[in-house]
């Protein structure tokens, strides 16, 4: 049994250590000898997997984000829609504009606070639904799937409609659970304090799904013979969990932990839909701050400065995390 | 069947054991937590579906029931005219297939061109490999909302506002999807390619004869991410689109409840609404979900 668990820890190492960064397999010096014929095949055959994607994120993507980076340092406005060349370029100075900003630091904040809270949430539940879905049953599991995963598959805008009857606090469900225990609702989404939890509430629960279906894929690659083997040697569940569950789920644990908190920080439709960022900005998140300059008021080359001021956070932070996951399981 | 071998290999041993071990210590030790897991699974299902129960149970109540406060649990009367009056101010037929057309090209698209990228990077040894997944991160952590202006200077340029190439190119192939693709796809043996190979195999033969059966299982989770992706995108659209015709359903839904001439507030006809929005991609969620539970390891195995 050791010898298969080890093994098992080697592959998931393996895995989770080519992730982020350079693992040697590129450099011409790094294979061996006789490789040399099934090299240059490779080097044709991979540029040719590769142009497809390329193509599409070269036009859709690449020039989009080089243009929001130029129109970051100009005043570009309404009129440059149809006349884009016409825009002034006015250095860093929309940069330094956003410094002072207080609806801008205040962004910052609410965005900061909605993944600080909402990113932890999101995976430890997920990861126990997925657990406990893999461990103890097996007739009603489908049935347990679609329920925790349905609110994945549903569209925002309708979420966003039911919640907020959800949340009313005359006619809403929530209401009707107060007021059978005597008391009166509070305003979730008309309240400074209440607003952001609420909003964070829901966003985990849109999003638990998605985590969930990750983790169960990543339970389910780890092999049965593993598993019977630890149990065999009589491993109890939680030992089964630490030794074996979580060092083969790390890669899963890192894609999960990346995708969420690149997403949560992007978080847009959940406070436009529901609040549009009230009560006084207090849901007013960065993506959505953005829009509004951009969109409402015509501020585009100021909306693209923020555009790229969260997008440096973005990566800043995923950089950060690729690396200490990765430490980790050393 | 084999869909349930994976994950059912994991429960059933025990109960089959019994047989020919002493039954009464693991079966003993093993109910208690069963139920525990039920419970706990139960709850959170039950805190999981309230907001959709009340939208169903809300779409058949009658007005005086929506706005009573406070809230009704159940409708006094159970009533259709909120879906009556619904679908007569509000095409759905059009926008359903509106939003089909474009997931569909989405997911198929998708599908091809990230698989193909997927395989590169995972199994290929090519010059230029690493940058090209460095791209494929970064795009990962590019603010979708960062694009939305130039997209939208680009796509007017392309004449291509109120089609449907207008809302497919966008999305026709993720880093999302690569991702995913290049970590199932790690998991595959390299031996096993290299013995393809040996046998004088060639890469595409390789690609879509080998990989791609092996990966059934995240295509399959590939598919509905990236027809959900698709079918649940809401700002794209509604930039991309200003004739309402070429409304997307998430489009149309965030119109119609936001103009006060149409649903004007009627919280019966946006539950209706929401449900009839929310119903199909559940159930064809329910017919796809059992490729989940074919276990990766498990097709790569056979």
């Amino acid at each position: 049994m050791r010898t298969m668990t080890s093994k098992a820890v080697q592959t998931a190492k393996v895995q989770a250590g080519s992730g982020a960064s350079g693992s040697p397999a590129t450099g011409p010096a790094g294979r061996r000898g006789g490789k040399k014929a099934s090299m240059g095949v490779q080097n044709v055959a991979g540029w040719l997997f590769s142009t497809p994607f390329l193509v599409l994120f070269l036009v859709f993507m690449a020039f989009p984000i080089l243009a929001t980076l130029v129109m970051s340092f100009t005043d570009f406005g309404l009129r440059n829609v149809t006349h884009p060349l016409d825009a002034n370029f006015i250095g860093f100075e929309n940069y330094v504009n956003l410094f002072s900003d207080e609806k801008f630091l205040k962004s910052l904040f609410n965005t900061a606070y909605f993944v600080v809270i909402g990113v932890p949430l999101t995976i430890f539940l997920g990861l126990v639904v997925a657990v406990l879905l893999n461990n103890g049953i097996d007739r009603a599991r489908t049935f347990f799937r679609v329920g925790f995963y349905a609110p994945v598959v549903t569209t925002i805008v309708a979420v966003a409609v039911v919640w907020r009857f959800v949340l009313d606090p005359s006619d809403g469900l929530i209401a009707g659970l107060f007021s059978e225990v005597g008391l009166t609702s509070p305003d979730f989404l008309g309240s400074e304090t209440l607003a952001m939890p609420s909003m964070i509430a829901m966003a985990v629960w849109r999003n638990l799904g998605t985590v969930m279906v990750l983790f169960i894929a990543g339970l389910q690659a780890i092999p049965t013979e593993v598993r019977e083997a630890a149990r065999l040697d009589g491993a109890g569940v939680w030992q089964e969990f630490k030794g074996i569950t979580v060092p083969l789920l790390r890669p899963t644990l890192l894609y999960a932990t990346v995708i969420t908190t690149i997403g949560y920080l992007n978080v847009f439709e959940e406070p436009f839909v529901m609040t549009q960022g009230g009560p006084s900005d207090s849901t007013l998140t960065v993506s959505l701050n953005m829009y509004r300059e951009g969109f409402n008021f015509f501020h585009m080359g100021y909306a693209s400065a923020m555009a790229y001021v969260l997008f440096v956070v973005i990566m800043g932070i995923t950089v950060l995390q690729l690396r200490l996951l990765k430490d980790n399981t050393k | 069947m084999s869909a349930t071998s994976a994950p059912g290999a994991v429960s059933t041993a025990p109960s089959k054991k019994p047989a020919d071990t002493p039954p009464s210590r693991t079966k003993k030790a093993r109910n208690p937590k069963r139920v525990l897991v039920y419970v706990l699974l139960s709850v959170g299902l039950l805190i999981m579906s309230a907001p959709f129960l009340w939208m169903a149970i809300s779409a058949f109540k009658t007005q005086a029931d929506l706005t009573a406060s406070p809230p009704v649990w159940l409708p006094t009367e159970w009533t259709l005219d909120n879906f009556r009056e619904l679908l007569d101010k509000l095409d759905l037929p059009l926008y359903f297939m509106n939003s089909v057309i474009v997931a569909v090209l989405v997911t198929v698209s998708n599908l091809v061109f990230c698989s193909m990228l997927g395989y590169a990077l995972a199994k290929l040894n090519f010059v230029g490999r690493n940058k090209i997944f460095g791209l494929v991160l970064g795009a990962l952590m590019v603010p979708g909302n960062l694009m939305l202006l130039p997209l939208f200077v680009l796509m007017s340029k392309l004449q291509l506002i109120d089609s449907y190439a207008g809302l497919v190119l966008p999305f026709a192939a993720g880093a999302f999807g690569v991702f995913l693709m290049r970590q199932f796809m790690q998991s595959i043996p390299d031996e096993l390619l290299e013995a393809a190979r040996m046998d004088g195999a060639g890469e595409w033969y390789i690609f879509w004869r080998i990989v791609m059966p092996l990966v059934k299982p995240a295509l399959a989770t590939l598919s509905i991410f990236t027809f959900l992706g698709s079918w649940n995108n809401f700002v794209w659209p509604l930039i991309a689109t200003n004739d309402p015709d070429k409304y997307t359903l998430p489009v149309a839904l965030a119109t119609f409840a936001t103009d006060p001439n149409k649903a004007g507030g009627s919280n019966g006809m946006l539950m209706a609404g929401s449900l009839l929005v929310v119903l199909p991609v559940v159930i064809l969620f329910i017919a796809l979900q059992r490729h989940f539970t074919q276990g990766i390891a498990t097709a790569g195995m056979k």
